[in-house]
């Protein structure tokens, strides 16, 4: 019990006649990096609003560091970061301003020109926030969101418009603060960050938990086939084999020795995501949109 | 750990402060906010005060003199009222109030932060149309502590009731984009049928009646007593300047503002929850 940062026990929020939440439940240990994965409209934003006290349920239970989120108190609200969607505000000031600024809030915040420094605006900490490019915007998002030292951090798609470097940097970042042992919710759109950055993840679909699972486990990923591809009289050729090292060394003895453009694949997590909500799909009578 | 915490959160009241320095920060860097709640009220002045400079109204009183008390007190109207009722919409709308609602600040804090700027504004405004209405319309500083004491109360209650007023009406406009639209014909209305654009005695009675109910005609009729000649009385429909009247009338209206500000304020646009 005293090791569950979250708790989510069969949550439903309706809007008007649609259950955008249908029963949710899931557990987050303290130092947990638990990811939602789902297509667009399917829950992860009502219910991890509903968590940051932002949202009300219709029913179920939800406690975020053993309270109710729609009782937080100030003291509850300083031991939680939250990086919302996209936000245009605090445009007049400058990113260092807005930092400080934040720190104030809060009984134990990090060191305001450190944070800047973590995100990477070091450079641009005398700018105006309205001139920062998207991606760097979402980092003074990612620096709010922690200034206060939070033990539970939410993230609601925090790398949208990151270039690849920029990505790269941010997930050194979580992982930093992961070491430190704050419990993470994040929401994103890519795989490879759940892949990279998560414990566990969960698929959620139509308002439920479709799987919830390690990324290498999720899908039976681990016991499914690897695909196995090679190039042969100028032809890209491919098999999928529930026994990879044998076919590559097969086709080593046929070509006596190097295999030309050789790639061996187990299944990708997109592949396995993609497959479980084509079967939610199906499960549902199909009756897609 | 918890009460550790709980030791250590920062008070209220110096959030509070905070508030008041990043919000008057934000204030005066937005060109656009700053062109409208300074430069127009000057520029209203200059075109009425020129076009009725040499308009008589009573003995010693030029219209020009009586439009300056009136735009003063139009300027609590605008660096109260219209400043929050346009601004709040829009923090509504780009995630500011979002973000707050996420964060330890307390709300108590946000409005301190408001009412602050609200007052530094007015302060700000009002020395430049006071200056103004000096060098060029032929106002003179209020002369006797009364003046001074009258000047400070009505705008003290004035820049207190629209404050309450400006928050509460923040619900009413749809959309952050559209927040002028809504509140600007209103302040125009008041000013129209309060006596700042027009001598009150000479108004039809029943817009006397209709301004009566609202609070702009009772702090334009103050400030008259402010920056006014004591003769100047003579022009009041009740030929008096009925400060008793005007006091209590302001005073209800904080009360109202109090009320409706608590009962309606909202931190997330409407139907999003």
């Amino acid at each position: 019990m005293g090791d569950v940062a979250i708790r989510v026990k069969d949550v439903r929020k309706r809007y008007g006649d649609l259950w955008a939440l249908d029963g949710v439940s899931f557990d987050i240990a303290y130092g947990e990096c638990f990811s939602l994965l789902g297509p667009n409209g399917a829950g992860k934003t009502t219910i991890t609003e509903i968590l940051e006290g932002y949202r009300s349920r219709d029913a179920g239970d939800a406690e975020v560091l053993g309270i109710d989120p729609a009782h937080a108190d100030r003291e509850w609200k300083s031991r939680v970061g939250i990086v919302l969607q996209s936000d245009r505000d605090l445009g007049d000031l400058t990113v260092s301003e807005a930092v400080h600024h934040f720190a104030g809030y809060y009984p134990n915040p990090r060191n305001p020109d450190e944070v800047i420094d973590a995100v990477g605006l070091t450079e641009k900490r005398k700018s105006r926030n309205e001139k920062l490019s998207g991606g760097q915007r979402r980092r003074l998002d990612v620096a709010l969101g922690i200034i206060g030292r939070p033990s539970v951090l939410f993230l609601d798609e925090p790398t949208t418009g990151f270039d690849p470097e920029a990505r790269r940097d941010f997930w050194d970042l979580i992982d930093g603060l992961k070491s430190e042992g704050t419990t993470i919710l994040l929401t994103t759109h890519y795989l490879e960050e759940a892949e990279y950055l998560a414990d566990r993840v969960a698929v959620i679909s139509r308002g439920r938990v479709v799987e919830c699972d390690t990324p290498a486990r999720l899908g039976d990923r681990q016991k499914g086939t690897a695909r196995v591809t090679w190039l042969e009289n100028g032809h890209h050729r491919e098999l999928q084999t529930m026994a990879p090292t044998k076919a590559v060394s097969d086709l080593s003895a046929r070509f006596d020795g190097e295999i030309p453009g050789l790639t061996v694949q187990r299944a990708r997590l997109e592949d396995v995501y993609l497959a479980l909500l084509d079967g939610d799909r199906y499960a549902e009578g199909g009756d897609s949109e | 750990m918890s009460t550790d915490v709980r030791l250590h959160i920062p008070s209220t009241v110096s959030i509070g402060r905070r508030r008041i320095i990043i919000e008057l920060k934000q204030f005066f860097r937005d060109k656009n906010s700053a062109l409208w709640n300074f430069a127009f009220p000057v520029i209203l002045l200059v075109i009425f005060g020129s076009v009725f400079s040499g308009q008589q109204i009573g003995p010693d009183i030029t219209f020009s003199r009586y439009f300056v008390a009136g735009m003063i007190a139009s300027g609590v109207l605008y660096t109260s009222f219209q400043n929050l009722a346009i601004a709040i919409p829009l923090e509504r709308e780009d995630g500011t109030l979002k973000r707050l609602r996420g964060t330890p600040m307390p709300k108590v804090s946000y409005f301190i932060g408001k009412i602050g700027t609200v007052f530094v504004a007015y302060i700000a405004q009002v020395t430049i149309l006071i200056t103004v209405g000096i060098l060029f319309y032929g106002i003179k500083l209020p002369s006797t502590a009364l003046q001074w004491f009258t000047f400070f109360w009505a705008s003290v209650l004035g820049l207190v009731a629209c404050t309450l007023l400006g928050i509460a009406f923040s619900v009413v406009p749809k959309t952050g984009r559209g927040a002028s639209a809504v509140v600007s014909p209103i302040v125009l209305v008041l000013q129209f049928t309060s006596g700042v654009f027009f001598v009150f005695s000479q108004l039809p009675h029943w817009m006397q009646v209709f301004a009566s109910f609202f609070p702009l005609k009772w702090l334009a009729q103050a400030m008259r007593s402010v920056f006014l000649p004591e003769a100047a009385a003579a022009l009041e429909p009740s030929g008096s300047w009925e400060l008793g009247m005007c006091a209590l009338m302001l005073f209800i209206w904080v009360i109202i503002g109090l009320v409706l500000s608590i009962a309606v304020f909202r931190w997330t646009p409407r139907g999003s929850n």
